[in-house]
């Protein structure tokens, strides 16, 4: 339950890359690869794609009803009503059916912690200091966990994996593309931000508390995270200056040495990588927000926040999004005061930003429903939230929180063609995807057997090639 | 009921803010509930368009056109569903508040030896939060069990035997009678075991030859049991009582079928990811199973079956089937009827699903008599439904239990109606 980001194509924010390339004696910066683990994702090309008549969901708060969308060489090249198809195009009659932009989970350890759950398998912590924020989640992604086909019969077209919640910082999370690849390089979502896995409360000091080692306490939490900050802050001063002595001609100029841990950490406070801080409590949220003014930085998300309730309004004033579960509670002190209206208050909050997220292989299957309880409790506590913006809670607000809503998140000309078509209104415990499109490829269809791509674990061995028992 | 204003919640909230909550008899002598379709989960079927009227906690006539008594709370139904209160699986409610606190969570028994005696029903704590917030979402019974838990360097685990549970319901009773024993098998418990499911059999097999043969057992200091624990295992399997083998693995659970056979047992398959795939047997010796309609991923190598099917499959091949999660939980166990919702998607008849939640899992652990079905003459176990009582979007409006009108009120609601306030007001902090 945690994440971490980067922003991709940002990676190189470390390096002084040589500034004066006129002067090729000029002492190169250290060397900085600014994306070293590309993606190589590429979307297949198709023939344009013509939806009809569907009820939409666009993800900006509207519904259309009986609305076509045109796709175009894998984006959206119009959405409304009665648009023609372009000479050579798959027309598919929606029927009425209901249609929204792909689903977004920020919170996801689907590859680091795949299944089947042995201990081989055990990839999403890195607990062995509370400070690792050197570890990148895209190193411990095994595309072929099972349950990457599983989320995708529900909807889900972007996850980010992160990191777990065992440490302070726990790395740097990955945003992917759930399409189905060898490599984890192949899924990666093409110029999404890394971000930057953090987390408060009670794991970090259970965890190093009970081995009686720092922190174990909350005061040792704060205490960890500021003197990382105050390092990352030398650490950019000190290459600034490197970089100025550089420009100034000084031939002397001795470089910083260069670290991955505070490379992650300078990059967070130069917002080149979107901060997710795991955080349960209101007056924690409250703590780090402060510890944020501090150091000159943001936070995009609490994840989990059980109790952003309680300060909905601190949460829309400050425009960090709160990103939680429906109705999780009780399952250890921190969220013992979690409310099934939680995800309401968040959004009824002027200018909140409410997220619904998974941390479940389970939950990521049936996101939309998720959000149903949320909304329903939600509407009984006088908070009436439409399906159309209540969408958004799995969409474009997760896409925003992620870094990537120019180009994914909503139905609009222009963006990727990541879309849901229903078999019916999804916020039903009934609703079953039909299809799923991501950047205009279809990737899962319901009607036609095997459905999902099946993971090369499953192989020969899964639920239909087994059948009956001799 | 009429949707809950605002207003009217907060004037709830001040009037309730001091005190407790607790379930008492409903304040009317008699409630009548007026054009429902009653889903009765017994030999009336669904009736539509019917009155149920509770008097003195019991259900006093079940029908259409039933008059309304003098002074009577009379509630328009408006044709929304009631159905027998719903079941909230096999887990921690009541014997655990707080998840990951030790201290606050008394199903696990770790003493390093087999104790069939051990009843975690004694620690059943009625006033726990998880009962209230559970209740109002219309669970009025559950199944209360304790897990073994495997060894550390610094304690002794549990065994194969987890121990006792029973029938608790949700006004805070843990029903007599009702005791079942809990045998965790497969991968999951090798922990428990030595290493090897084949020696979960072995372990079971030396224990009942104990609990039936003490004089002729080996040396004392070779038991496994102790005398109360030879006692307890006897008088489960002469009652007989449920039985309840924790195993997935196709080929575990006809293991677990045969020795269950072999003595004399009444067994009840929970967990049964692959169950599907040994169905026909199942349904020829008539073993239930309890099973998590959401379940379908191959998290082991004893789950590469799992299927969102397999709820379907089995009742189809005739298999009676109830619902609960798979890791046993106390606080949020009111999702189930989301989980049943799934299983009807993924090919379970609607029915079903209802029987899944109500009737079956009534009648596997011995309490058929008090819930699971709406019949006249009954003590009032129902929910009042704002829809389809498996919908997402579905809230339970009102909740009978053992008779008691239930306050629709929780911690959580409380906690919710203080903060709206705030959000109202604008504050920040």
């Amino acid at each position: 339950m945690r994440p971490l980001i980067c922003m991709l194509g940002l990676a190189c924010a470390l390096t002084a890359c040589a500034t004066k390339p006129e002067k090729p004696d000029a002492k190169p910066a250290v060397a900085a690869v600014t994306d070293p683990y590309p993606s190589t994702y590429r979307a297949p090309q198709g023939p344009p794609i013509l939806i009809r008549s569907a009820t939409v969901l666009t993800g900006t708060g509207t519904r259309l009803d009986a609305a076509d969308l045109l796709i175009v060489d894998g984006r959206i090249s119009a959405i409304g009503p009665g648009l023609a198809a372009p000479a050579g195009a798959q027309v598919i009659d929606a029927d009425g059916r209901w249609m929204t932009p792909g689903l977004i989970d920020v919170h996801s350890h689907l590859g680091v912690y795949p299944s089947p759950g042995v201990r081989a398998h055990s990839d999403g912590n890195e607990a062995t200091g509370p400070v690792t924020a050197n570890v990148w989640a895209e190193h411990s992604v095994w595309p072929q966990d099972p349950g990457f086909a599983a989320a995708l019969a529900g909807g889900i077209t972007t996850l980010q994996v992160l990191p777990g919640s065992a440490n302070l910082i726990g790395g740097r999370s990955v945003v992917l593309k759930n399409v189905t690849a060898v490599t984890y390089q192949a899924m990666k979502f093409p110029d999404a931000p890394q971000g930057l896995k953090m987390a408060c409360g009670e794991n970090p000091k259970r965890v190093y508390g009970r081995r009686e080692q720092f922190p174990a306490t909350r005061m040792g939490n704060v205490a960890g995270y500021r003197a990382q900050w105050m390092e990352a802050q030398e650490y950019i001063r000190d290459q600034a200056l490197y970089e100025k002595k550089l420009a100034d001609g000084d031939e002397d100029a001795k470089p910083v040495k260069r670290d991955a841990r505070l490379d992650t950490l300078a990059g967070a406070l130069k917002g080149e990588i979107i901060v997710h801080q795991h955080c349960y409590r209101a007056d924690e949220m409250a703590t780090v927000l402060d510890m944020a003014s501090e150091f000159g930085y943001r936070v995009a998300a609490f994840h989990h926040a059980a109790e952003a309730y309680k300060i909905a309004n601190l949460l829309a004033e400050r425009g960090v999004c709160g990103a939680m579960w429906a109705d999780w509670w009780g399952f250890k002190m921190e969220s013992y005061d979690g409310i099934p209206e939680n995800i309401a208050f968040v959004d009824a909050a002027s200018g909140g930003c409410a997220i619904v997220h998974s941390d479940s292989e389970e939950g990521i299957q049936r996101l939309n429903q998720e959000a149903a309880k949320a909304m329903t409790h939600g509407a009984r506590a006088g908070l009436a939230i439409p399906p159309e913006r209540a969408i958004s809670w799995v969409t474009a607000n997760a896409a925003k929180a992620l870094g990537i809503l120019e180009r994914t998140g909503t139905l609009e000309p222009g963006k990727m063609a990541d879309v849901v078509l229903w078999n019916m209104n999804p916020f039903s415990v009934y609703a079953l995807a039909d299809l799923v499109l991501i950047d205009g490829a279809l990737r899962y269809d319901r009607t036609r057997p095997p459905r999902a791509p099946e993971s090369d674990f499953t192989l020969g061995q899964s639920a239909a090639a087994a059948g009956a028992l001799p | 009921m009429r949707p809950v204003t605002l207003i009217a919640l907060a004037a709830l909230a001040a009037g309730l803010a001091q005190s407790p909550i607790a379930i008492e008899p409903a304040s009317a002598a008699s409630v009548l509930i007026r054009n429902a379709t009653v889903h009765t989960m017994a030999a009336r079927g669904v009736l539509a368009g019917a009155d149920v009227l509770i008097t003195d906690g019991r259900i006093a006539a079940l029908g259409d056109d039933i008059q309304a008594p003098e002074g009577a709370e009379v509630i328009d139904a408006a044709g929304r569903p009631v159905t027998p209160g719903f079941f909230g699986g096999v887990g921690h409610l009541g014997v655990e508040e707080i998840g990951l606190e030790p201290s606050e969570g008394d199903y696990a028994l770790s003493l390093g030896e087999m104790r069939p005696e051990f009843d975690v029903t004694l620690a059943f704590n009625p006033d726990s939060t998880a009962i209230g917030v559970n209740r109002i979402g219309g669970v009025t019974f559950a199944v209360l069990a304790p897990s073994a838990e495997a060894g550390s360097k610094d304690r002794p685990g549990g065994t194969v035997i987890a121990g006792q549970g029973a029938v608790v319901t949700l006004d805070g009773t843990a029903v007599p009678g009702t005791n079942a024993l809990f045998v965790d098998l497969g991968g999951e418990a090798n922990a428990l075991s030595g290493g090897s499911r084949a020696a979960q059999f072995m372990l079971l097999k030396q224990a009942f030859m104990e609990a039936r043969s003490p004089d002729e057992v080996l040396m004392h200091d070779e038991r496994l049991l102790t005398p109360l624990g030879r006692q307890a295992l006897l008088e489960l399997a002469g009652r007989p009582s449920p039985f309840v083998f924790d195993v997935d693995r196709a080929a575990d659970i006809r293991q677990a079928v045969a020795f269950a056979r072999r003595e004399k047992l009444r067994a009840v398959i929970a967990g049964g990811a692959e169950a599907w795939r040994v169905a026909g047997e199942l349904a020829a010796a008539g073993i239930p199973v309890i099973l998590d309609p959401l379940d379908n991923l191959p998290s082991s190598f004893d789950k590469v079956g799992a299927t969102l099917e397999n709820a379907a499959r089995l009742h189809q091949a005739g298999v009676t089937i109830g619902f609960s999660f798979r890791d046993p939980q106390a606080h949020n166990v009111r999702k189930l009827r989301q989980a049943a919702g799934n299983a009807v998607a993924h090919g379970l008849p609607q029915d079903a699903a209802l029987a899944a939640l109500t009737r079956n899992p009534a009648a596997i652990f011995g309490v058929a008599d008090r819930v699971g079905m709406l019949e006249v003459g009954r003590p009032a176990d129902l929910v009042l439904w704002s829809g389809d009582p498996l919908e997402v979007t579905t809230l339970a409006e009102r909740v009978f239990v053992g008779g008691h009108a239930v306050p629709m009120r929780s911690r959580q609601t409380e906690l919710r109606d203080r903060y709206l306030e705030r959000l109202r007001r604008g504050a920040a902090r």
